[in-house]
């Protein structure tokens, strides 16, 4: 490191700016418009924490395949069962990943792998029969982004 | 075309809950990418999976640019009578790639 003078980090600094100037439409979706679309899919139930739980690696070495599972407590049954599940990454270019849907059947889990930018917290909602909704949220350190350049 | 990959059981008691496993593989090209040139690459993803269960929906799943390559999708069903379980995933080019299984419930 002894090599690290400040005029390559300066030089570093100046083509980092420049890359982010440049590329404007990746922009990355923000919290207020990730809330918008829960809110929407959710028919706009207020989400409650508790009854989800997401199953996800504390590190991501790729961010280009994160495997995950949601789970909801939930009998299944056609008096109270999971209506839908929407995976939520606010921090990558647009905040959706899936919404799955249910009918009284099986369990309320769901397993896939996603894609991530970089470091964010990923939510998962579950919209319930009875139109109560519950949430969870965790965070992710992505050690290299997986939407492509 | 992609191939579809499934993996459940051929048989299950009544009632008893089984897992189903699917896979297909599809580059879910996400539009965010650029070719060498600097253009950009047209999104080309599987945006819908469906489940029927002898021709009843029981699982359906909506997928946007963040779902992987090659994805992966597994849930559960109940075994309630023997039959057919069918999945479809439909690409934004309009085309649906098919698969079935035959679960025998005693």
């Amino acid at each position: 490191m002894s090599q690290l003078n400040r005029r390559t980090v300066l030089a570093g600094i100046g083509a980092g700016a420049a890359a982010m100037a440049v590329a404007p439409q990746l922009a990355l979706a923000d919290k207020a418009a990730a809330d918008d679309m829960i809110s929407k899919l959710i028919n706009g139930a207020k989400p409650q924490d508790g009854k989800v739980r997401i199953k996800l690696p504390q590190i991501a070495e790729n961010g280009n395949t994160v495997p995950f599972t949601v789970t909801v407590d939930s009998p299944m049954t056609e008096a109270s069962y999971v209506k839908a599940i929407h995976v939520v990454a606010d921090g990558n270019p647009a905040p959706g990943v899936a919404s799955f849907y249910f009918t009284p059947t099986g369990k309320a889990e769901v397993s896939m792998r996603m894609r991530l930018g970089k470091t964010q917290d990923v939510r998962a909602v579950a919209l319930m029969s009875d139109g109560s909704a519950w949430q969870v949220s965790q965070e992710i350190k992505v050690t290299i982004g997986g939407c492509g350049g | 075309m992609p191939t579809p990959r499934v993996k459940m059981p051929a048989t299950a008691a009544k009632g008893e809950i089984f897992e189903v496993k699917t896979t297909i593989d599809h580059d879910m090209e996400s539009g965010q990418r650029k070719d060498k040139d600097g253009k950009p690459i047209p999104r080309k993803i599987i945006n819908k999976f469906t489940v029927t269960y002898n021709g009843k929906q029981v699982f359906w799943s909506e997928w946007a640019s963040a779902v992987s390559a090659n994805p992966y999708c597994s849930f559960f069903l109940t075994a309630t009578e023997s039959g057919t379980v069918e999945m479809q995933w439909h690409d934004d080019d309009g085309q649906v790639y098919a698969t079935s299984q035959k679960i025998t419930v005693a």
